[in-house]
C-alpha cells in the first residue's frame, strides 16, 4: 500500500483539494493501483496547494500545485513511486522553504493527519500535558514565565505573568478562553493550527487550565472558518473519548472541559473584552479596563485569555523545557513566531522563524518577491491596524521592541505585501472605512472619528484644502489614539498615518494627476 | 403577563423552531450566538417573529435578543437570496486584485455589496478575511471558501448556481 498525502487545510480545499483526492481515487481504482489517500494538514506552502505528497523509501516526495486535471499525467508518470514530473519538487524535507525554518509550533504541519490522536502522540503530542499533570500550578506558571513567551495575539504581554494573576486570584470558578477570532487580514496561522494540529491547541489549553485551576475552557472561533470549527469540534470529541479532556484526565484528579463557540462576523470580537461579551451571548461591546479579565473575566470570573498561537506554543515549552524555547529569539522577544506571508507575494505561506529575522529576508528569501513581479512598494505588518512600511524599513529585525520604536507592530505576524500599483491614499481610506464598519460604537473617537477620517481623506485626495485637511487628519488620528477605549480606534491611525508619512505623494492631487 | 400569553397562543412554526433550538442549548443565555446561528441555518434568516420566543426561552428581554441579532454581520432579519456569495474585501485580497474582482462581479451580477438579485437567487456580500491571504482573491460560496478567484471563475460559478 502506497501512502499519498493530500491536505485537508482550507487553503487546499479552497483550490480544489477534494477534487484532486476524488480524481486520484477514481484513477487509482481504474488502474487497480493500491494507493491509500491520507488527508494530512498543510505544510503551509500556499502557492503549491494542492500539494500532494507520496511516501517513498527516500522520504516524502512532493508535487504541486496539483489540479484535478493533472492527476492523469501524474499517474502516467508513476508519481506514486516518486518519479519525475513537471510538478515534482523532490524530497519535501529538502525544500529550502521548509528547511530554513525553525518550526517548533508547526513541527507537525503537513506531516500528520489532524484528527488522528495516534498520529499526534506518535509525533510528540501530549508530552507537555503528561508532565504538567504531575506538576503544581505554580510550577507550570514558572516554566511558562521562564520561557519568555509573550502573547501572540499582537499585544505581546508576557503569558506567564497573565497566568500567575489568574493563579493567584481566589474564585470558585476560573476559565480559559482561547481567542481564535483571527480577523486580521494577512493572518492564517491560527486557522492552520485548528485545522491542522487541533490536539496541540487542546493540549495547550488544558495545561493553561491546570496552571490556574480552571476546569472549563472556551474556544471562540470566527464563523469565517467553517473548517476550523468542524475539525476542532471533532478533535475535542476524540480527545474526550481518549481521556485527554473531561473528567479525570488520564486517571488523575484533574478535570478540564472544552467548548467551541462560533463568532458571527464581527472583527471587534477579536478584542479580548468584546470576545468575553460575545461568549456571554451579548453584543460585542468592549469593556473598560481595569478590571483586567485575569481578575474579572468571563461571567465575572478570573479568566486566562490567550491567542491560539500562544496556547499552541505551550506544549513545546512544557515538553522540552523553558530553556529550549527561550534559546530562540532576540532581546525580550523569545522563541519563534509563525510569520504569515500574504498578499502580493510569489511564495506565500507560513514561515516559522525565531524573532530577529528581517522583513526583507522573509519577503525575498522565503517569499521570492511579489507575485506580480513588480517591485515591493509597501508591506502592511500586523493586520488592518498595523503600519504600512516602505522599502527603507524592510531591514528592521522583527522583534516587539524594534517594531514599536519604529511606530509599527508585529501584531499576529501577518505581512501583506503590495507592489508599486498600490494607491496608498485608498489604503488609508480603507483603514478608516474598516474601522467605521467594525467599530462596536461604544466610544466616540472610534465610532465618529473613523467616519470623519474617511471624509477627510476624500477631501485630501480631491485636493480640497489639502494642507489644512492633512493637519486635521493628523489631529483626528491623535484623538483616536489617545481617546479610544481599545486597540480598534486606538490603532487605526497606524496604517493611516504611516501611509501619509511614508507615501505623501499619494495624498497630493497634482502628483496624482501627473501619475495618471 | 397576560399579553405575553396571548402572543404565545398564536405561535407560528417559526417560534417552535426557535424554542426547540433554545432547548437544545439548554436555554442558556450565553449560547445566544449559537442559537441565532442555528435558527438562521434552519430558517435561512432570523425572523423577527422568532425573537420573542428566544427571549422568553432564555429569560432575557426582547431588546437584548434584538440587540445581539442586529449587532453581528452574520445575522439577517430578512431572507437572503438562495445562494450567498461573500467576497473578501480585506487588504491581502486587495493586494492581489480584489478590488478589480469586486467591480467585475458587481457589474456581472448588476448588484452592489449587500444586495440580492431580483429573482432572489443570489445575495452578494462583503466579508473581511477568510484566512486564505496567500492565495487571494478569495470568496465564500454558500459557506465554502474558494481561493485564487478570477472574474471568469466567479462567472462560471454564478452560471452554475443559476442552472
Amino acid at each position: 500500500m502506497i501512502k499519498i498525502y493530500i491536505p485537508r487545510d482550507s487553503s487546499a480545499l479552497a483550490v480544489g483539494a477534494d477534487d484532486v483526492a476524488k480524481a486520484l481515487a477514481a484513477e487509482a481504482a481504474d488502474k487497480k493501483l493500491n494507493l491509500q489517500i491520507i488527508r494530512n494538514s498543510s505544510r503551509g506552502m500556499a502557492w503549491l496547494e494542492t500539494f500532494v505528497e507520496v511516501e517513498t523509501p527516500e522520504g516524502r516526495i512532493g508535487y504541486g500545485p496539483v489540479e484535478a486535471s493533472d492527476v492523469a499525467s501524474l499517474i502516467a508518470a508513476r508519481f506514486y513511486e516518486g518519479h519525475a514530473h513537471p510538478l515534482c519538487h523532490g524530497r519535501v524535507d529538502d525544500m529550502a522553504y521548509l528547511k530554513n525554518q525553525e518550526r517548533l509550533t508547526f513541527a507537525r504541519a503537513g506531516i500528520t493527519d489532524p484528527v488522528s490522536i495516534m498520529d499526534y502522540i506518535a509525533h510528540g503530542g501530549f508530552e507537555g500535558l503528561r508532565k504538567a499533570l504531575a506538576m503544581t500550578g505554580s510550577a507550570i506558571v514558572a516554566e511558562v514565565t521562564e520561557s519568555g513567551l509573550r502573547g501572540r495575539g499582537g499585544a505581546g504581554f508576557p503569558t506567564g505573568i497573565k497566568w500567575k494573576t489568574v493563579l493567584d486570584a481566589k474564585s470558585d470558578q476560573k476559565y480559559v478562553c482561547c481567542n481564535a477570532d483571527e480577523g486580521d487580514s494577512g493572518t492564517f496561522a491560527d486557522r492552520m493550527v485548528m485545522e491542522g494540529d487541533p490536539f496541540m491547541l487542546i493540549e495547550g489549553m488544558t495545561i493553561a487550565g491546570l496552571s490556574c485551576g480552571a476546569t472549563k475552557g472556551y474556544v471562540y472561533i470566527r464563523s469565517e472558518y467553517p473548517d476550523a470549527i468542524t475539525t476542532l469540534k471533532q478533535a475535542i470529541r476524540i480527545a474526550t473519548d481518549a481521556k485527554w479532556l473531561g473528567q479525570n484526565i488520564q486517571s488523575t484528579e484533574h478535570c478540564f472541559v472544552l467548548e467551541v463557540r462560533r463568532g458571527a462576523g464581527s472583527y471587534i470580537c477579536g478584542e479580548e473584552t468584546a470576545m468575553l461579551e460575545s461568549l456571554e451571548g451579548k453584543r460585542g461591546m468592549v469593556r473598560a479596563k481595569p478590571p483586567i479579565p485575569a481578575v474579572v473575566g468571563l461571567f465575572g470570573k478570573p479568566t486566562i485569555i490567550n491567542n491560539v498561537l500562544s496556547l499552541a506554543a505551550i506544549p513545546y515549552i512544557l515538553a522540552k523545557g523553558a530553556a529550549a524555547y527561550k534559546n530562540y529569539g532576540m532581546g525580550r522577544s523569545r522563541g519563534t513566531l509563525p510569520f504569515q506571508l500574504a498578499g502580493n507575494i510569489k511564495q506565500g505561506g507560513l514561515v516559522e522563524k525565531a524573532f530577529g529575522i528581517t522583513l526583507r529576508t522573509l519577503i525575498n528569501d522565503f517569499g521570492g518577491g511579489t507575485a506580480s513581479g513588480r517591485p515591493v512598494r509597501a508591506v502592511q505588518v500586523g493586520g488592518p491596524l498595523g503600519s504600512y512600511l516602505p522599502d527603507s524599513q524592510l531591514d528592521l529585525p522583527m522583534d516587539y521592541e524594534t517594531m514599536a520604536s519604529n511606530a509599527a507592530m508585529i501584531g499576529h505576524g501577518g505581512l501583506v505585501v503590495f507592489d508599486e500599483t498600490v494607491d496608498m491614499a485608498a489604503q488609508a481610506r480603507f483603514a478608516m472605512e474598516f474601522c467605521a464598519v467594525e467599530s462596536c460604537g461604544k466610544c466616540t473617537p472610534c465610532r465618529i472619528g473613523s467616519l470623519r477620517g474617511v471624509e477627510t481623506i476624500d477631501k485630501i485626495v480631491a485636493g480640497e484644502n489639502r494642507d489644512a485637511n492633512l493637519a486635521l487628519l493628523e489631529d483626528l488620528c491623535q484623538t483616536m489614539t489617545d481617546g479610544s477605549l481599545c486597540a480598534m480606534g486606538g490603532l487605526t491611525p497606524m496604517p493611516v498615518m504611516s501611509a501619509v508619512k511614508h507615501f505623501p505623494e499619494d495624498f497630493d492631487t497634482p502628483i496624482r494627476i501627473a501619475a495618471e | 403577563m397576560a399579553k405575553n400569553r396571548t402572543v404565545l397562543d398564536f405561535r407560528a412554526p417559526k417560534h417552535e423552531v426557535a424554542e426547540k433550538i433554545c432547548l437544545l442549548h439548554g436555554n442558556t443565555p450565553d449560547a445566544l450566538l449559537e442559537i441565532l446561528h442555528d435558527v438562521q441555518d434552519e430558517l435561512g434568516h432570523v425572523p423577527e417573529a422568532a425573537l420573542p420566543a428566544i427571549a422568553n426561552a432564555l429569560n432575557i428581554s426582547r431588546a437584548e435578543v434584538y440587540g445581539v441579532a442586529t449587532f453581528y454581520h452574520d445575522f439577517h432579519l430578512k431572507p437572503k437570496g438562495k445562494h450567498v456569495l461573500k467576497l473578501c474585501l480585506a487588504e491581502a485580497c486587495q493586494s492581489r486584485g480584489g478590488r478589480a474582482l469586486q467591480s467585475a462581479v458587481e457589474n456581472f451580477l448588476n448588484l452592489k455589496m449587500g444586495q440580492t438579485s431580483g429573482d432572489r437567487l443570489i445575495t452578494l456580500e462583503a466579508t473581511y478575511c477568510l484566512g486564505l491571504c496567500a492565495s487571494g482573491p478569495s470568496l465564500m460560496v454558500d459557506g465554502r471558501p474558494m481561493a485564487r478567484a478570477t472574474s471568469e471563475k466567479v462567472e462560471t460559478i454564478i452560471a452554475g448556481l443559476r442552472t
